[in-house]
């Protein structure tokens, strides 16, 4: 066990897990939009809508990230028209591409997981609303948003933590997030064990203090 | 159309062979998994809390460290401990690891964090009664646990294992770092000498969602034959 490689190399490993925090954080943020979106095209009675929605999460949850990730970082420079035109100056940064397909792969998820709450909202919610007088709008925003937000909120923070892990894969595109870092260490020290007990605990203290804050947050709003 | 031809002007028989691996690959992890899970679901479930704490911290650990860096700490680190503990025996010379076992001992160390998971919670949901009229009725421990509690606990568990597979399925494209020729590696190679990565990539992903299409079907029947009586 070499101690003095645990300790210098702590400092690199902490740096890199700003990069982790920043993917993961903007990932979740644009998911989060993405997937309350397809979410409501779900529930959308149009039978093309629905099915569009359907067909989004499907190709996201039944491929490997890994997959899309090299689908839209190697894979969309090659359409001519994406490389002269202005989305460009985004697709040829590794950066933005891993948060691209970071967002629309944690989007399909969250889709799943906010639609299956929608689903499970007790009819008499509503209909209590209606028989109020309160326009469908406003029970959509303020009676089943906020149910369906709560209810989905075990298995978001499981999603969280799944996409903490998926950020990872952001090192196969030649960035330097915690474990890029910890994959040039090891391969530059050949110590693998004592970076996997440093950066792995770094990972576990992130998963633990996320399921810790879902945790305190169910509490908050259980009804 | 070219591209995936078969023989040696396409790449049609190499990706057909890479996908073949990945199908092999994800069966000896969910094999090796089970074993893992064999192991430690009865840790999990123990009331002894050393050997509760090595099952839990087993299931944590796994499942909160990225699937990248277990598979960075056995394909570095591998060779190095088989190496260790061989000259430990007295044998001192090189030892290499074959790319599909370290591939899948790691996919399958992750698959079995899930897998004991997934038993741990269908035993623990059987009735306790089941437990207590097995012991009334005198019954042997192994007879007990394979004609009483295996079928319920199958029952429950094939839906979320079937999920598992899926996971683990997914998670065999990460071992195309480690050069084993699979899916993803092929379509690398492929998309490095052709200069056509959408293609391939896109055809990976195609491969992919084939798989997991497939075997969802062949789940759904295993869960009815299961459901049987329900």
């Amino acid at each position: 066990m070499d101690l003095d490689l645990m300790i210098s190399s702590f400092p690199k490993l902490l740096n890199a897990t700003l990069i982790t925090l920043k993917l993961l954080s903007l990932s979740l943020i644009f998911g989060l939009m993405l997937g309350l979106f397809f979410a409501i095209l779900r529930l959308n009675k149009n039978i093309f809508l629905n099915k569009f929605s359907y067909f989004y999460s499907y190709l996201f949850r039944g491929t490997p990230l890994l997959v899309q990730i090299f689908i839209i970082y190697f894979g969309l420079g090659q359409i001519e028209f994406l490389r002269s035109s202005f989305l460009w100056i985004i697709l040829k940064e590794p950066y933005w591409c891993a948060i691209i397909a970071f967002s629309l792969n944690t989007g399909a998820y969250t889709s799943e997981i906010l639609r299956s709450a929608f689903e499970t909202i007790n009819k008499g919610f509503i209909e209590a609303g209606d028989s109020l007088g309160i326009s469908k709008r406003i029970i959509f925003y303020k009676i089943q948003i906020p149910i369906a937000i709560r209810q989905s909120l075990p298995a978001y923070g499981n999603e969280i933590i799944l996409m903490l892990k998926g950020t990872s894969l952001a090192s196969t595109v030649t960035l330097m997030d915690l474990t890029g870092v910890a994959k040039y260490i090891i391969s530059t020290t050949f110590k693998p064990i004592e970076v996997f007990i440093v950066a792995g605990g770094i990972y576990l203290f992130m998963t633990f203090i996320i399921h810790n804050f879902i945790r305190y947050l169910e509490k908050k709003y259980s009804y | 159309m070219d591209l995936l031809a078969f023989g040696n002007t396409g790449w049609g028989d190499e990706l057909f062979f890479a996908t073949l691996m990945t199908i092999a690959v994800s069966i000896t992890a969910m094999i090796i998994g089970f074993c893992f899970a064999l192991i430690f679901t009865p840790l999990k479930l123990s009331k002894n809390k050393l050997l509760n704490f090595i099952g839990n911290s087993y299931t944590t650990i796994i499942r909160g460290v990225p699937e990248l860096l277990v598979i960075y700490l056995l394909f570095f680190g591998g060779s190095g401990a088989i190496m260790y503990v061989a000259s430990i025996f007295g044998y001192n010379k090189y030892i290499e690891i074959n790319a599909f076992l370290t591939g899948s001992f790691a996919i399958g160390i992750i698959s079995g964090a899930y897998s004991t998971e997934v038993f741990r919670g269908a035993i623990q949901s059987i009735d306790k009664g089941q437990f207590e009229a097995s012991k009334v009725l005198g019954l042997k421990k192994p007879v007990h646990f394979i004609k009483v509690i295996m079928p319920q606990m199958l029952r429950l568990a094939v839906p979320n294992l079937s999920n598992v597979w899926q996971i683990t399925l997914k998670d065999t494209s990460l071992i195309s770092v480690t050069g084993l020729v699979e899916i993803m590696r092929q379509s690398y190679i492929a998309a490095g000498s052709t200069r056509d990565p959408l293609f391939f990539y896109s055809f990976a992903a195609v491969l992919y969602l084939l798989l997991t299409f497939l075997s969802m079907k062949l789940i759904n029947k295993l869960e009815t034959k299961y459901r049987r009586g329900y």
